[in-house]
């Protein structure tokens, strides 16, 4: 009972993880930048989803309708303002930015909204008995809409226009200019995207764990770090396999050993797999035919 | 005129990669660049299609100012451009490649479009759903070239199409430019094959280190003596 209790949770946090490890895996497929700016994207949409509800008293729906375009927006501003100007830069400022850019939503929120938490209350309230064990509705919506967002990305980047050419500009920027696709447009779109999974993420998270904070990104966003290094970053098979084999082991590590181990688990989980394979599971190696 | 590029100089930070090159390519033309490597023959066709951009002079495509225009642009203008080493899409189908080459284009008439390129290359057809990466050199190159046809061009600049294949394929990458041209494309021709770029081209220029040293029809610059001393083997 112990072991499919776990095993739920760890599919209910790694399923959030692999949605924020999807937007480190794109951007970074994109524009080779790890984004760290990006749990803080979680953040924004903690509190902006809060904001909607709790102070503008406006539907819940409403609200995570609005703060999933809002993140969309918030990521592509970034993208334009902070990254763009960077981009024939050395890889190691476009890195210092991104986290100069964590820096300044995470300090910019606690002088907004002070740094003290607040709670969130639960959207999907309740549970659902299955004999004599029992799963938590906002459990049972965690998995299935970030099931839901899975396929839609999965159908988006391959079947769609924008997605090939997603693709396209991941591989190769210059041959993809030659095709005649803007590359701006589709580095924003992508950021977009990434940042709106931020945003349902954030909503999912939330609901579970019923406290925002500003510095909350940071370690959800480090986690999700590491499952899409684990998956092989860039790929987005990879990013959902990596967050929930990040989040079955985090799980059972607190059921089974220590809830103080979880994390020194996840982050020895990195070391390993930058030892062994830093391509990550499902990462290939480039090469090139001659 | 199709393409007039007149008095540009490009560089690559301090390096002074091109010095006051200009050339003209009249539509309906085969015009070839030949060079020895690094004599700035590929720079000079990355600066026409947008991915450099010049310091001085002017590059007209069809009466069009397209000195500062953005690479992207020039596609849907009829300017087309098979990169240096294929440069496809190795992760995507050979479908999906052909699909980028017509992305500036309506849906409805991508279809057809793919209908001619599987006629001149068979071969891709036949792997339309194989993943680039695994085609083989030839195959590569064919999918380049299709793909560059799907946008419709008006001019292609192809550089080095010969490069890293057998002698029967360079032969028959030599046709289908032939074959291009007859059906009313205008070609720019980069080429370090020197001879057969001569052979099939109506006129050429000559690179040395930046700078046109010669300029003249491609028959008089095959019996040229010092284009056949530095060029052509003797």
């Amino acid at each position: 009972m112990l072991f499919l209790s776990q095993l739920i949770n760890g599919i209910q946090i790694g399923s959030i993880y692999a949605l924020v490890a999807l937007g480190y895996s794109m951007v970074y497929g994109i524009v080779k930048l790890i984004n760290f700016a990006h749990g803080d994207i979680i953040m924004m949409g903690s509190y902006a989803v809060w904001f909607f509800i709790a102070r503008l008293n406006l539907h819940p729906a409403v609200s995570i309708v609005l703060s999933i375009l809002f993140c969309a927006f918030l990521g592509v501003a970034i993208e334009k303002v902070a990254y763009k100007p960077l981009r024939n830069s050395p890889r190691i400022s476009l890195l210092i930015t991104a986290i100069g850019v964590s820096f300044l939503l995470q300090y910019g929120m606690q002088l907004i909204f002070t740094p003290n938490p607040r709670m969130f209350s639960n959207l999907f309230p309740g549970q659902l008995p299955i004999g004599n064990f029992s799963i938590s509705n906002a459990t049972l919506v965690t998995i299935g809409v970030s099931i839901c967002m899975m396929v839609l990305l999965t159908i988006l980047v391959n079947r769609t226009k924008m997605g090939k050419a997603m693709r396209a500009v991941s591989e190769d920027n210059e041959a993809a200019q030659l095709m005649g696709i803007n590359v701006n447009n589709t580095i924003s779109f992508t950021f977009a995207i990434g940042s709106a999974l931020a945003a349902v993420a954030a909503v999912l998270y939330c609901c579970s764990y019923q406290q925002i904070e500003p510095t909350m990104g940071s370690m959800l966003g480090l986690k999700a770090f590491v499952a899409a290094v684990l998956g092989g970053i860039g790929s987005i098979p990879g990013a959902v396999l990596g967050g929930l084999l990040i989040g079955i082991a985090e799980s059972f590590t607190k059921g089974y050993l220590s809830s103080a181990l979880a994390d020194a688990v996840v982050f020895g989980i990195l070391i390993l797999v930058l030892l062994i394979k830093p391509a990550g599971i499902l990462g290939r190696n480039s090469h090139e035919k001659v | 005129m199709m393409l007039e590029v007149n008095n540009i100089n490009v560089f690559y930070g301090a390096i002074h990669a091109i010095r006051e090159i200009s050339f003209q390519v009249e539509e309906g033309e085969i015009v070839t660049l030949i060079g020895a490597n690094g004599a700035g023959k590929s720079t000079i066709l990355k600066t026409v299609s947008g991915l450099l951009h010049s310091k001085t002079g002017h590059i007209k495509f069809l009466d069009t100012d397209i000195s500062s225009a953005n690479a992207y642009s020039l596609t849907r203008m009829g300017l087309s451009h098979v990169p240096e080493g294929r440069r496809i899409f190795q992760e995507l189908s050979v479908e999906e490649n052909l699909e980028m080459g017509a992305y500036t284009r309506p849906k409805g008439e991508i279809r057809d479009s793919m209908a001619d390129v599987f006629d001149r290359f068979p071969r891709l057809k036949e792997r339309r759903r194989q993943v680039a990466g695994t085609l083989s050199g030839g195959e590569q190159q064919m999918l380049a070239i299709g793909r560059a046809l799907m946008s419709h061009p008006k001019l292609v600049m192809l550089d080095e199409p010969s490069m890293g294949l057998a002698p029967l394929l360079v032969e028959q990458i030599f046709d289908i430019i032939r074959e291009l041209n007859q059906a009313g494309v205008t070609i720019l021709l980069v080429e370090q094959n020197a001879r057969m770029a001569l052979q099939v081209a109506n006129r050429g220029y000559v690179l040395e280190t930046g700078r046109i040293i010669l300029s003249d029809e491609a028959d008089r610059l095959l019996t040229n003596d010092s284009v056949k001393k530095a060029y052509l083997g003797g």
